[in-house]
């Protein structure tokens, strides 16, 4: 009902364009830190497929945040590189857009001021066309009513629902998540759970979710990468073949999430066992 | 409305007793004049135009120093935040400079600029500028760097960076500094006024140290009265509008 007046641009903006593919080759990187060098990747290669969903589980201080914020192009790594359609990624770009574990929401705006602020940095738009962007994907999270609520009125799952807006508010092709639901509750991650899944589906993008919630991985994922730590390795690749939209708290979800636990649990014992000796 | 009665009662509370230690004689009428004779220079004064002449003199010299301050302190702030060289250098100084009391530039301006305008202008820009790098300075490091890397992907940097994310991210510090420039502003130019006796025009401070010269404390005491005034409603129209919107986006308690 927002579109009545849909102007060209706003059409063309809000069209589906075509997500991105990945391809991620031989990545390393490592820190120093006050107790000597980690290497927080080791080559890893890996390709996302177009509109694929891929999560990246492990325990933290795996480097699977790293990876992601390379992929993003905020980091650079030691050696190897990231494509994004055949193109390397060398800095920051809205094609590949990030939404963080915190609220990175900016307070001095409003609502809809944050969903429009990655918009007014895209070139040939009108800003009546920003605005109906942003109102779109507002209403797509299920906000149209707190547009011009201040940031700390929110509730944690709104924060995130509009760090989802903004971050899909440019149309990117790739969306990087880094634990985005980490801080909410249950029940509000198993909603956002379900808008993912459904936004995902209507607008196609590719995404790479970082998250330590194995069951969260399980019930987004098309495929969930098993990453262990120290240093940062793909350790196992499980698929999720399971019909969608699902419910987190699906029988079979619940069956293939214990195997990737298992997984997790046992090279958890061998690094155990490695420093026992 | 009810806030609003309890200060008024306070208020006249004060006057009253006032007007009491007055009437008790405890001390002589020379160095406690009654209220009404206060009020009486007051109306006297505001009449044939002194008052009105002093405070605009006054508020043009303090104004025109608060704002070089500030445009001059907002880039050496950001200069200093971005660049270790600056902080180390010009943060330092700014530092240094912010704590020496602001009437200490006095002898130091009357040396330089002789009795003129200059010299107070030149107190009052050292009043406010240190505050202001520092605050800005502050605000700037203490902004999330998750603001600049959600910054970032969206396609900000440079120029955009600086006015669209640091600098709304730093506000609330950088207000409170220009807060804290106008308080030292303020009192430094009373300073300078009180000792810089000049012919361009006749601030307040000045009245001040008339009246002390000519002993005539109601003319003293109606003067102090005068500059608290001013100095709450500077805060109350200026300040307050600011800090109650940025209390109210940043979600903090007033």
């Amino acid at each position: 009902m927002i579109f009545r007046h849909k102007t060209g641009s706003v059409t063309e903006e809000l069209a589906l364009i075509p997500p991105s593919k990945l391809a991620i080759e031989n990545v390393s990187k490592s820190f120093r830190t006050s107790s000597g060098t980690v290497l927080a990747l080791d080559r890893i290669s890996l390709s996302v497929a177009e509109a694929e969903f891929v999560c990246l589980v492990g325990a933290s201080g795996c480097g699977k945040s790293t990876l992601l914020n390379i992929i993003a192009g905020l980091e650079k790594p030691d050696s190897g590189r990231v494509l994004a359609d055949g193109k390397p990624v060398t800095t920051p770009g809205r094609e590949r857009l990030v939404m963080f574990q915190e609220s990175a929401l900016f307070p001095w705006l409003d609502a809809l001021g944050n969903v429009l602020f990655g918009l007014k940095l895209k070139p040939n738009l009108t800003n009546r066309d920003r605005l109906d962007v942003a109102r779109y994907y507002l209403e797509l999270v299920g906000l149209t009513r707190f547009e011009r609520a201040n940031i700390h009125e929110l509730s944690g799952g709104m924060k995130q629902r509009v760090a989802l807006a903004r971050a899909l508010a440019p149309n990117p092709r790739v969306l990087l998540m880094d634990e985005p639901f980490a801080a909410l509750d249950a029940l509000t991650r198993e909603q956002l759970y379900g808008d993912l899944q459904q936004i995902w589906t209507s607008r196609r993008k590719t995404i790479v979710f970082v998250t330590h919630n194995v069951r969260e991985a399980a019930c987004l994922g098309d495929r969930v990468l098993l990453f262990s730590p120290h240093p940062g390795r793909i350790q196992e690749e499980f698929p999720i073949d399971l019909p969608r939209p699902r419910d987190i708290n699906n029988v079979d979800l619940a069956a293939r999430a214990s195997r990737i636990m298992h997984a997790l649990k046992s090279f958890g014992q061998t690094e155990a066992a490695a420093v026992a000796k | 409305m009810k806030r609003l009665g309890l200060a008024i009662l306070f208020f006249a509370f004060l006057v009253a007793l006032w007007e009491w230690a007055f009437r008790a004689r405890i001390w002589s009428p020379v160095l406690l004049p009654a209220p009404e004779q206060v009020a009486q220079y007051l109306k006297n004064a505001a009449e044939d135009g002194t008052l009105f002449h002093a405070t605009l003199i006054t508020m043009r010299r303090l104004l025109t120093g608060y704002l070089i301050g500030i445009i001059g302190g907002l880039p050496l702030g950001l200069l200093t935040a971005r660049w270790k060289i600056f902080h180390d250098t010009i943060g330092t100084m700014a530092l240094g400079l912010q704590t020496l009391p602001s009437v200490c530039w006095v002898p130091l301006a009357l040396l330089w600029f002789g009795q003129s305008e200059a010299a107070m202008l030149f107190v009052v820009v050292m009043g406010t500028l240190w505050s202001v790098v520092i605050a800005t300075d502050t605000g700037v490091r203490n902004v999330p760097p998750i603001y600049r890397r959600a910054a970032l992907t969206m396609g900000s940097k440079r120029l955009h960076m600086w006015f669209r994310v640091i600098l709304p991210a730093a506000l609330p510090f950088i207000v409170s500094g220009m807060k804290q420039g106008w308080a030292f502003a303020w009192r430094s130019l009373m300073a300078a006024e009180i000792f810089v006796t000049i012919l361009t025009g006749f601030g307040l401070g000045q009245l001040l140290h008339y009246g002390r010269e000519l002993s005539a404390m109601d003319q003293v005491i109606a003067i102090m009265l005068v500059i608290v005034v001013i100095g709450l409603l500077a805060d109350k129209i200026f300040f307050s509008p600011i800090e109650s919107f940025l209390h109210r986006r940043w979600g903090t308690s007033p």
